[in-house]
């Protein structure tokens, strides 16, 4: 067993706990953080697939590496945004809840 | 392999306390440490790059956005009942994450064997390009309209998080206003650290045409001393109606796409850079788009405008 397969088994499990995290907790910047938890197990199982794919003298293919780069910023923007949103529904309902009032 | 197998269960071990803690604060730290070991597996796994904005955007800026809205949220609530998912409902999600899970894993441990890669075709772009580093070979040349669109995306999410604000607090300054002792430990920190800061962003930038670094590594530091900087009082937020401040941001997705159009008549193709001049141009290129990517970062960050303009 390699490396790269280490970290991606733990990965596919990073993606397991992070759902669990989002579906079961129900606090949405709880909700956010879990989310990034199944971000960063996405991202590894890239880094794993990248590092099997080492040629020409690389150690790891660098478009996926490139990818997850990119990723990685998007992730941020849109943690950024889903803060704001979440700021600002408790702004106008004083409340953090993921339900309305009805 | 041993330490590889100890890295991968510490990881698990931070992400089950991150989803597990009782208390928000704790959940918060536990990503950031998260982030952390994450950037160390990216090192174990040959990618330095990636270990790079990891530790500096997945888990510092990160951190510091979560940690900073996260203390205005009201505290101290436990939810109502009704809002806390039933025994069942844990189980069935518990089953169905756990399926989830080993049908990932499986198509791990059944991955072909040689792996397919995409390494030559990039080593052909290096050549092409002059670049020593093959990750900001593709960001830049290989795949140069993902990294476009990248950008794009981060105005764009800015846009929606200005959107946000009240009609009233329109044309102010984001974030709230900070009054910091000038003799307070913060404030040495942020004088003392913010020059070396802004020389160590600059320095990743430009290494990162031949070496691990590059414009998303370097743009990150340099927002993050801004926000140390202004944490500390140093400096105010512009207000999101300034001039110079909105020139900023479009400056390199507007050089990015003017070159990029250039492309058309000087090598045929969209995003196609002419062989004799490939570098100068992917560096007349990454100079703004760093100078974009870190007032676009900063200002996620700040949130959207609240105060009047002064």
């Amino acid at each position: 067993m390699s490396a790269a397969t280490v970290y991606g088994c733990g990965a596919a499990v990073l993606v397991g706990l992070g759902l669990f995290g989002l579906i079961v907790d129900s606090q949405p910047l709880r909700k956010i953080l879990a989310f990034n938890l199944i971000g960063g197990g996405v991202f590894l199982l890239f880094g794993a697939v990248a590092r099997r794919g080492a040629a020409v003298g690389f150690g790891g293919d660098p478009v996926p590496q490139a990818l997850v780069i990119t990723g990685l910023v998007v992730a941020f923007a849109a943690t950024a945004l889903a803060m704001a949103l979440l700021l600002r529904l408790v702004g106008i309902t004083g409340q953090a809840g993921s339900r309305s009032d009805g | 392999m041993t330490f590889d197998i100890g890295l991968a269960l510490l990881v698990l071990g931070v992400a089950a306390w991150t989803i597990a803690a009782r208390d928000t604060f704790a959940a918060v730290v536990g990503f950031v440490a998260y982030g952390l070991l994450l950037a160390v597996v990216w090192v174990r796994l040959e990618a330095p790059d990636v270990a790079l904005t990891e530790a500096a955007l997945g888990s510092g800026l990160t951190g510091g956005l979560l940690v900073g809205a996260g203390s205005r949220l009201p505290r101290g609530r436990t939810p109502p009942a009704e809002e806390t998912p039933g025994v069942a409902l844990k189980a069935a999600a518990a089953m169905l994450c756990i399926l989830i899970s080993a049908g990932l894993a499986a198509i791990v441990l059944l991955l072909p064997d040689p792996a397919p890669t995409l390494a030559p075709e990039a080593a052909a772009s290096i050549a092409a390009t002059g670049l020593g580093n093959p990750v900001t070979a593709v960001l830049m040349a290989y795949r140069a309209i993902d990294t476009l669109l990248e950008i794009v995306v981060l105005l764009l999410a800015l846009v929606g998080i200005w959107s946000l604000a009240p009609d009233r607090d329109w044309g102010g300054r984001p974030g709230r206003r900070v009054s910091t002792d000038p003799a307070s430990v913060l404030t040495f920190v942020a004088q003392l650290l913010v020059p070396v800061g802004i020389l160590v962003g600059i320095h990743i930038f430009w290494v990162g045409s031949v070496a691990p670094g590059g414009e998303f590594q370097g743009a990150t530091i340099l927002a993050a001393m801004w926000i140390l900087a202004s944490m500390a009082g140093l400096v105010d937020a512009p207000a999101v109606t300034r001039r110079w401040l909105r020139l900023l941001l479009i400056v390199g997705p507007a050089v990015f796409l003017a070159i990029g159009l250039a492309g058309f008549a000087l090598a045929g193709a969209f995003l196609a850079y002419p062989e004799s001049h490939a570098k100068l141009l992917i560096v007349i290129i990454e100079i703004p788009v760093t100078l974009s990517i870190a007032a676009m970062l900063a200002l996620l960050v700040a949130g959207p405008p609240e105060r009047a303009q002064r």
